[in-house]
């Protein structure tokens, strides 16, 4: 499969997340957005790593491994940002029962 | 057009498709399934470039356990189409014809890509299967994989301060 099919697919996916965080005011849908955004990346990642083991298998059997593994750091970070994120949601609707974005300007009192 | 072709049309297309429902569906539950199989699409690419290891890690650990997450906070906090905020539609508007100029310039920018033409190939190599990338992981990354269990440590500790107050 040619590679700019699969840049093209993350880009769409990544302004879709691009659009999702620009366009509503749900904090919880905005957080999934980003993570589709992640999810874009990741895709693109592990498709340039095989298209460098495509290119660098003859010299080396494990070329491009790298990629995969930055996916796998990526996905740990995520779950990380995911518990904490999805704390402080937790904890501003407990505040202003609403999870709407625009109520958080009331941090700058 | 052989089956792996076929395939990853498919799959695209359920990526796509299920990632603009998560943006233009009013209830958030429904975001979050859409969401869920946006994730399925993206682990079946995974499947189809033969990095086995990251389609199941994918699977268990977004679409199993952070898509819980999401789902169990949604329905504590009892949200539903109703209790959605709107935004006004010039707003919505803008933030879709921003999004679409960044697809726009993106897409120009890649006319002269010097990738052009290479492939990624499909159904074949082994750098994914979890031997070769365990090795890796335990030899050449393993100071980045011992500070990211501090970085989980930390995480938990925080959420769990947060959660207290």
């Amino acid at each position: 499969m040619l590679i700019e099919r699969y840049i093209y697919l993350a880009i769409a996916l990544f302004c879709i997340g691009i659009v999702g965080v620009l366009a509503r005011r749900n904090a919880i849908i905005i957080f999934m957005c980003i993570e589709l955004m992640l999810n874009a990346v990741n895709l693109l990642l592990v498709a340039f790593s095989k298209m460098h083991y495509a290119v660098g298998v003859a010299k080396n059997a494990t070329a491009g491994i790298d990629g995969q593994l930055f996916v796998f750091f990526i996905m740990v970070v995520a779950a990380a940002e995911v518990s904490v994120g999805l704390a402080i949601i937790v904890m501003m609707y407990r505040n202003t029962h609403s999870v709407d974005v625009n109520f958080l300007n009331r941090l700058k009192h | 057009m052989d089956i792996s072709q076929i395939l990853f049309y498919a799959l695209s297309a359920l990526a796509l498709g299920s990632a603009i429902m998560v943006v233009i569906s009013r209830n958030p539950v429904h975001s979050v399934l859409w969401l869920i199989i946006t994730f399925f699409a993206i682990s079946g690419h995974y499947i189809l470039m033969n990095a086995q290891f990251l389609g199941i890690v994918n699977l268990i650990v977004y679409a199993g356990a952070i898509m819980v997450l999401f789902l169990f906070v949604i329905m504590l906090m009892n949200l539903n189409a109703e209790t959605e905020p709107q935004k006004n539609k010039w707003l919505k508007l803008a933030g879709v014809v921003a999004g679409g100029c960044l697809l726009l310039v993106m897409v120009a920018a890649l006319k002269q890509a010097e990738v052009k033409g290479q492939v990624a190939m499909l159904g074949t190599g082994d750098i994914g299967l979890i031997k070769n990338l365990g090795q890796a992981l335990f030899t050449d990354y393993v100071v980045p994989f011992e500070i990211s269990s501090v970085l989980f440590l930390s995480a938990m500790v925080g959420a769990v301060v947060i959660g207290k107050k």
